[in-house]
Parts: C-alpha cells; structure tokens; sequence
C-alpha cells in the first residue's frame, strides 16, 4: 500500500512575497489526488515543498511518520526514495541519453545487473512509448516526449507516493488520455499514493479519487471528487468551466469593476470564453481490464460513506449514483432519496446554503471499515455544512 | 532560510548571510572530499575538461609574467649592483607569487565560469532538484569532484607556470639582458628554498578550492531564469578574483613568519 501523506498548516513564502498560508490536507494511501489552481498559485511550490526542496515557513508534512519539513537530512534522503517525481518539464539530466536517464536511480540504489536494469528501463520507456528513443539525448527529443521520460524515470523504483506536477501540459489530448489511463493502471498495479497538479480539466474530472483547489494563496478546498465537481463555489465554478467570467482574471485576481463589465459583455451576448456546461460528476477511468481491482478505490468508498453525511447533498448524490446497486445496499442508501424534491431543486442557486439532510449517514458498522487514515471528520451533529465548511472539517 | 518576520533592511545583512552559506557548502564539499563513492568518472571528465580549456591561456599569460618580473628586476638590480640576485628573486617572485596566482585567475576565469554556467543551467532546468528527489546528493555527486578536478588543474598548471615563468625570465635575462647564466643559476639557492614550493603548491591547492566552491555555489542559487545565470557566472568570477587576492595575502603573510628566509 502506497504511504499517506499529511500535511497541516502549511505556508511559505519567498521574501515578503507569500504563495500560500495554511494548507492542510491529507493524501490517503493508495488513492489518486488532483490538485488544481491556475497559473502562478504556487503549484510546483507546493510539490516542492511537499519533498523538502523548498523549506516551507511553518506547518509540517508527515510522510510514514517522518516530517519532511524539519527532519535531518539523512532522514529526508531515506524518506525521498518513497517517492517518484514528474518535473514540470521532465528535469532530466542533460548530458544522459534516455536510456541512461531512466537507469539512473536504478544504478544509484539498487544492486542490479546491468541486464536486468536494461529489463526494467525498456519495460518503463515502452509503458511511456519511447521505445526507440533510448539513445537521444533530451535535448533532441519534443517537449511531451521529455515529459514522458520524465515520468518513465519517476517510476523505475516502484515509489509508493508519486507526485506528477502537470503531466499533460505539452502532450496532446490523445496522449494526455493514454497518460491518464497509465496513471491509473499504475495505481491499480502498485496501489501508490498518487498526486497530480495540472490544469486539464478533463484529467481533473476522470482521474482522481479526490480533488483539490488553490487560489488566492489558500486551498479552497480538498476532498472526494464529487465535492468539486458539483460545488457552486465561484472559483471552482468558473475554473472547471474554463470561462473568463468568475474570480479568475489573467492576473491572479480581478478587481470587482472587471467583473462587472465582463458581467455586462456576457449579458449583451458576447462569449464568456467556456466551451459548453461540464459541471456534474462523470465516471471515473477505470483501470484496463484485466488488471486487479484499485485497491485504492475500495478503501475510499469506506472513507467517503463514513464522512458522507457531512458532505454537501449534490456531492452525495453524486457518490451514490456512482455505487453499484449491490454497494448501496450494502452502505444503506439510495439514490435522489436525500432531500425533499422540491427543496433540492431549489438548491440549484447555492448549494453551499443549503441544509443538509439528516436521514443519509453511511450506515457501514465502524469494524467494516477499512483503516482510513487522517480521519479526523466530526461525526454526528446534522449541521449545517456548507461546502467550504466541510472541508475545513475534514 | 526565510523566516516568518517581517523583512527589515539591514544593510549588509544579506552580505553576510550569502558568506555564510558560501561556507557552507565549502565545509559539504570538504566533508564530501571523504565520502564514498567517489565519482571518479566525472572527475576525471571535469579535470580534462578544465585543464583543456586553461592549458593555452596559462602558458600564454606566463611567458610575458616571467618576461616582465625578469626585466624589472634586471634593471633593478643592476641599479642596486646586486646583479647576482637576479635569478633568485625573479624565481622567488615567479614561484611564489605569480604562479599561484596566474593559475587560479585563469582556473576561475576558464574552467570557474564553465562550472558555474553548467552548474547554473542544471539548476533552472530542475536537473538539481530532480537529482535531490532521487536520493542523491548533488553536492557529493556533482560539486565535489568538479571541486577536485579545479584544484588537481591549479596544481599542475602551477608547475607549468612556474617552470615556463622561470624559464621565460632565463631566457629574458640572459639572452635580452645579457646577465650570466652562471650567476643566473647559482643564485637560484640563495633566496629559494624547498618550502617556496610547497607554499607555491599549498596556494594552488586553496586557490582552486576557492574557484570551484564559488562557482558552484553561484552555480546552484542563480537568481531566476536563463538570464540569472549569466550574471552569475560574472559574479562568480568576480568574487573569486576578490576572494583569491585576500586569501593569497594572509597565506603570504602566514608563511613569512612561519618559514625563516634562508640564511637567517
Ligand atoms: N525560487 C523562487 N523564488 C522566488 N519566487 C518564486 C520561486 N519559485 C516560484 N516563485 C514564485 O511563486 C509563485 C508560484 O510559482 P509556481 O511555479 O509554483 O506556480 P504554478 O502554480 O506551478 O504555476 P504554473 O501552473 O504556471 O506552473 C510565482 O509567483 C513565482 O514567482
Ligand atoms: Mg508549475
């Protein structure tokens, strides 16, 4: 089982300039996560800091038990093996050929023979598709082809956490969904951690178990997919939609007198920039048949229906239709039973206020549950959570 | 690192954190020095590579150096009536100072720059990063023995300066000059002495120590992009030359008082 990975209030700045305060969530072990934010808000940051490249301000960052942040050094190098890092632009060493590139960490930590290293690099450079291409140097390869060696190097050593800091950017829709199905294959085959930043918007829909948002130098929100994808939160609204109205402005932020004309512009018929309505939960890739089961994927159906009743009622509406009739009878629930119907219509104009339901908890007995690690979600009370208040439970 | 406080301007405060880190990453590349493995290979490939682009600069800068220090001190000399002199002293001055000197000048122009740009580009490529992320130190792996192979070069180039700086000034003294061989070379032991060497090599030694630490320390914190890195190669270089003309008087002055001139 991949490692868990624990973050709490984490914040760094460069100088005066800060990037992000207060980001705390957690990565369950063995479940895909997305994190997504536009341009600038401190991505790669995270990821960086995240693996001790960047020394973050305050927080920690607790990898099997070892945080990150303030660990010797020794530690951090024992505890980095664990993990498999896509750079941004692939990071390969320039003066290595592929082949050499993707043997590197092998050579590094590993006693193996060169015949098997070679074994295991043409298996990585086919899984990648860059058979033939083992003796270019990177700097005679395109962009995409780098990111994919990248990605091959990241995976010779089977890490348990893999961490791919926008693995689509530069590659080509039908690669980028070739990537994503490689993803998670390699969850299905190695149930490791996974996180993956990006900006693709079908990537964050189809992947992850769970999905994250950075703007505005916090983390609007953190947790299962559903959330998101039905949450009616301006930003995310507008993110995943990929439209100009909203928060969002080319710079980071759009000041109010912006908003209002684009607001005006959209009215009087001009394009707001979307290419049609991709709100709602979709189906989740699945790994290629023949492949075992993501165990990843059945602990977080536990997870999920443990904390469901804390969830917003579009997101839970969402997790349940995507059970099987066999699961919802075996967590107790059914779909559109929720919510009287016409208050949940009413809902359609901020689902952030309204009232959650009562009568849905995942009725799953407590020892059926698989370990569900950073659990720390406040049961019971039939509150009133609202979608960013959820997370900051969670 | 940063801290949380709220920046204040302290004039010469970021100076002297920069020092600190400098010494840092000395000290990691001195301790690295002892620790296995040792990559031989990149050694090897660096020592070639620095001694390849300094060897024709150094021979070329030397000739004239022991030409110029062979005629002044002729002149002086022959001023004084102490013309049986001249050949120590120009070996005293070319062995001792000139040498190390010339060399290290040369190393950090030369083979510090190329470091630092190799280095520098590496570093905004994430090459470095990457390299931190698969458990492997990039001090131990990179900056060490580029590190050793600047000095191993700054101590052969030594000799090299030396032996065509002293033969340089022979050949001014005597064939331009119109001194004696003879007293040329018997005088040779009369100020000179087998610690001169030493001393000579010692400074190489710690002169390309220098280079190679400060070039990779510039090397690894280039501040942002592409363009960052060309001044950090001018600055790297800038600050070796510094660097090397203060340490090059505390070790003179050191060694002044330490070994008793001969005769004394
Ligand atoms: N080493 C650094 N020193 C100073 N500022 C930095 C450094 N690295 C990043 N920044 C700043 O941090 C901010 C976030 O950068 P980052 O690269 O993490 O953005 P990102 O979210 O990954 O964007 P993108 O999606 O375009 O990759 C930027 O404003 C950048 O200027
Ligand atoms: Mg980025």
């Amino acid at each position: 089982m991949g490692a868990e990975v624990v973050i709490e209030g984490l914040s760094k700045s460069f100088g005066s300039q800060p990037i992000w305060r207060d980001v705390s969530l957690s990565l369950p072990p063995g479940e895909v996560s997305v994190m997504l934010g536009p341009s600038g808000t401190g991505k790669s940051v995270f990821l960086k800091s995240m693996i001790g490249l960047l020394k973050p301000d305050t927080g920690t960052c607790v990898v099997n038990g070892t945080d990150i942040v303030r660990c010797s050094e020794h530690k951090l190098y024992e505890t980095r093996k664990l993990f498999g890092v896509l750079f941004q632009d692939g990071a390969l060493f320039g003066s290595m050929n592929l082949y050499d590139n993707v043997a590197f960490p092998l050579r590094e930590h590993t006693k193996k023979s060169e015949s098997e290293i070679k074994r295991i690099v043409m298996e990585k450079l086919a899984m990648t598709g860059l058979s033939g291409a083992e003796d270019k140097l990177p700097g005679e390869i395109s962009g995409g082809m780098r990111k994919r060696a990248g990605l091959a190097r990241a995976l010779v050593l089977d890490p348990e956490i893999i961490l791919c800091d926008e693995p689509d950017s530069g590659l080509d829709p039908v690669r980028t969904a070739y990537l994503s199905q490689l993803l998670i294959d390699l969850n299905a085959q190695i149930d490791a951690t996974i996180l993956i930043v990006t900006h693709n918007i079908n990537v964050a829909r189809t992947v992850p178990d769970n999905l994250g948002m950075l703007f505005r130098k916090e983390l609007v929100m953190f947790g299962p997919r559903e959330v998101l994808l039905t949450s009616h939160e301006p930003v995310v609204e507008q993110f995943l939609n990929g439209r100009r109205l909203g928060p969002i402005g080319m710079s980071e932020e759009k000041d109010s007198a912006t908003m209002a004309a684009e607001q005006a512009n959209v009215e009087a018929g001009h394009h707001d920039g979307g290419t049609e309505d991709v709100r709602g939960v979709v189906p989740q890739i699945q790994p290629t048949p023949g492949l075992p089961v993501r165990q990843g994927e059945r602990r977080r159906k536990d997870r999920v229906m443990q904390i469901l009743h804390t969830l917003p009622p579009e997101a839970q509406e969402g997790i349940i239709e995507s059970l099987s009739p066999e699961e919802q009878q075996h967590y107790g629930v059914r779909p559109h039973q929720l919510v009287g119907a016409g208050q949940h219509a009413a809902g359609g104009s901020g689902g952030s206020t309204v009232p959650l339901p009562t009568e849905h908890h995942g009725e799953l007995p407590a020892e059926e549950v698989a370990n569900r690690p950073g659990d720390r979600a406040s049961h019971g009370e039939s509150g009133q959570h609202t979608d960013a208040q959820w997370w900051s439970n969670q | 690192m940063t801290t949380a406080a709220p920046p204040r301007k302290i004039p010469g405060l970021g100076m002297l954190r920069e020092t600190g880190k400098l010494f840092a990453l000395g000290l990691d590349v001195a301790r690295g020095f002892f620790q296995r493995p040792f990559q031989l290979r990149e050694f090897i490939q660096q020592a070639w590579f620095i001694a390849n682009v300094s060897i024709l600069p150094t021979i070329l800068v030397s000739v004239p150096f022991g030409a110029v220090i062979a005629l002044h001190l002729g002149t002086l000399t022959r001023q004084l009536g102490a013309e049986s002199f001249t050949g120590a002293v120009s070996v005293l001055a070319v062995v001792q100072q000139a040498a190390p000197v010339v060399t290290a000048l040369i190393v950090a122009g030369a083979g510090g720059s190329a470091i630092c740009a190799d280095i520098g580009s590496r570093t905004i490529r994430d090459e470095i990063d990457a390299m931190e992320v698969l458990g492997v130190s990039a001090v131990q792996r990179l900056i060490v023995p580029r590190v050793l192979a600047a000095m191993l070069v700054a101590v052969l180039l030594n000799g090299v300066v030396s032996v065509v700086g002293v033969l340089g000034g022979y050949f001014f003294n005597i064939i331009l000059g119109g001194g004696t061989p003879g007293a040329y070379l018997a005088s040779f032991t009369l100020l000179a002495q087998l610690p001169d060497l030493w001393i000579s090599t010692i400074k190489a030694l710690i002169f390309g120590f220098i280079a190679g630490v400060v070039a990779s320390y510039r090397g690894l914190n280039p501040t942002g992009g592409p363009k960052g890195v060309g001044d950090a190669v001018n600055q790297s270089v800038v600050i070796t030359f510094l660097l090397l003309f203060f340490v090059n008087f505390i070790l003179t002055a050191v060694y002044l008082q330490v070994v008793p001139p001969p005769g004394s």
